[in-house]
């Protein structure tokens, strides 16, 4: 039967990820050391596990308020104003999500109009583009590059920006560059925000994740920018939560509002156990410093340090990534596409890694290898890598 | 000690044999300043060796272990270290803790086989004259050592490749 015209068109011609074909290649592969994985190498921390076992033990398995449990929105408060100075309030500006993409998701479909133009920054996560176009919305990409640490500029912004421009999607730090956006950047998107009186949806899922002396600076607790931004966050990457799919997105009470009712009626509510877990990985950091996020981030920095140096020795120009877990390379040099470098690299070597095509166009020329991986492996790949680049 | 000292203590006690130079990287220092400081962790007796966590049972060599629990009289002026020192010297002896609760010393102890193993406890360990008693249990399998996994990988659910 053909199901063509059943099919909302619109829908059906999203192309689907570019990560799928590695993912189908990898995956029939025994050896494959895979720099793919976009998630942490670490399980969630055993308090966090165990407050989760303790819930189902005590019989809580019904539903939540739709905005998620309330202790767990005021932790998420307090979390916040303590570490971006960013202020919610948990009755009117949290809804607690099914990981930050549901979060990205309602976002979307509460702001954008059919016609209505969303800025994506490219490269960037892979669902932002294809969120918008499920919204009823258009994709502008606007380019960002190596010569500019893969941040996003006020002019570029500018210039993308047209009457139909509702929304500007800010995914720092960044996953495939692990680009960053330092407090002087910031401000001068800030200043066309207020000029152009655009919405910004801030995905900040890598704020805990960055390195140097960079500690993240949150959009929303820039002057005057509280009221033109949703700020997304949640427990997958900073407390290696990912299976558990709990996030939550915070603004304005009157945006949240109508947000929320598409969460209401599609959602109900996050899961609870992970609702739970959330709330305990939140209390217990804040009672010790966030011990397991800090002990999690310099793990991460000394692989960070190994990957940006493994490519630099191989002779490849390799941005030093300040965020995230990934680095973004470049292998314009050898001459191939990324697709083709990382077709051939798995195949010949066994190493997975994802082409920069696949997080937009303008990726061409990296690839994207994640360090979430055990330095044992990072080592062996590293040298893989290195004969396949020689023997080009 | 620095953060480096305790950032290559970290890494080493996971691979040893990282060399100096991804030790520097990891580290964001020097290869001077990484085999100065390891150097002096070796002198300070921080570092004591390298050696491979090493699972005996899969290979031919037979051995036998046992923990045992070793009560005994404390001398004046020399509190446990003087029969400490006494037990630790017998080249059964694999290592030696004084412990808090119902019994002084904890020994591990390790022998080709059952006799020579009883053999020690016979004929070795209980006739010091301080000690005044021995409980002897001995190890059936090995499960985890030095946070080292013996049987089944922990395995990655992780998928192979996502977003």
């Amino acid at each position: 039967m053909n199901y063509e015209r059943y099919l909302n068109p619109a829908i059906a011609a999203v192309p689907p990820s570019g990560i799928r074909r590695f993912f189908d290649l990898a995956a029939t592969m025994k050896d494959t050391i895979s720099l793919g994985v976009g998630e942490p190498d670490f399980v969630t921390p055993y308090h966090i596990r165990n407050a989760a076992i303790n819930s189902l033990l005590d019989g809580e398995t019904q539903y939540t308020p739709n905005r998620g449990l309330l202790p767990l929105r005021k932790e998420i408060s307090r979390y916040l104003e303590d570490r971006f100075g960013t202020p919610y309030d948990p009755e009117t500006d949290i809804v607690v999500t099914v990981g930050a993409s549901e979060s990205i998701d309602i976002a979307l479909r509460a702001l954008v109009s059919a016609g209505d133009e969303v800025l994506v920054p490219e490269p960037s996560y892979v669902s932002y583009s294809p969120s918008v176009i499920f919204a009823g919305g258009t994709p502008v990409g606007v380019k960002t590059d190596q010569s500019n640490a893969f941040r996003l500029t006020a002019e570029n912004v500018r210039a993308a920006i047209t009457p139909r421009t509702k929304a500007l999607i800010l995914p720092y730090p960044n996953n495939p560059t692990g680009g960053i956006m330092e407090r002087a950047d910031l401000e001068a998107l800030a200043q066309v925000v207020r000029e152009k009186e655009i919405m910004v949806i801030s995905d900040e899922i890598y704020a805990e994740l960055t390195y140097g002396d960079n500690t993240h600076v949150s959009f929303a607790s820039l002057p005057g920018m509280w009221d033109y931004t949703l700020t997304i966050n949640g427990f997958s990457k900073a407390f290696a939560m990912t299976g558990w799919r709990v996030g939550y997105i915070c603004g304005p009470a009157a945006i949240l509002t109508v947000l929320n009712k598409i969460h209401q009626y599609g959602i109900l509510c996050a899961p609870r156990q992970g609702q739970v877990a959330a709330l305990e990985a939140l209390r217990m950091g804040r009672e010790n410093g966030y011990e397991d996020v800090e002990k999690m981030r310099q793990s991460y920095d000394r692989r960070r340090r190994l990957m940006v140096d493994g490519f630099r020795s191989m002779g490849l120009d390799c941005f030093e990534p300040l965020g995230a877990f990934y680095v973004f390379p470049s292998i314009a040099k050898t001459g191939l596409t990324s697709e083709d470098f990382c077709a051939r690299l798995l195949n010949e070597t066994h190493v997975a890694a994802v082409p920069g095509t696949a997080f937009g166009a303008c990726g061409e020329g990296h690839i994207r290898c994640s360090y979430a991986t055990g330095i044992d492996k990072l080592n062996i790949a590293l040298e893989k890598m290195a004969d396949f680049v020689n023997n080009l | 000690m620095t953060k480096l000292d305790m950032e290559l203590l970290d890494l080493l006690q996971e691979d040893c044999r990282l060399p100096l130079e991804k030790l520097a990287v990891m580290t964001g220092s020097t290869v001077t300043e990484v085999a100065e400081a390891i150097a002096r962790l070796e002198e300070e007796r921080v570092i004591l060796r390298y050696a491979p966590t090493i699972n005996w049972d899969k290979t031919d060599r037979d051995r036998v272990e046992a923990m045992i629990e070793v009560k005994v009289t404390p001398q004046r002026d020399m509190g446990f270290d003087a029969i400490a020192k006494r037990i630790y010297r017998f080249e059964e002896v694999k290592s030696v803790y004084l412990m808090s609760g119902s019994y002084d010393l904890l020994v591990l102890v390790q022998a080709p086989t059952l006799k020579e193993l009883a053999l020690f406890v016979s004929e070795k360990l209980s006739p010091l004259e301080t000690v005044t008693g021995t409980a002897t249990s001995f190890v059936l399998k090995r499960y985890k050592e030095e946070g080292v996994i013996f049987e089944g990988d922990t395995p990655d659910n992780r998928l192979v490749i996502s977003p």
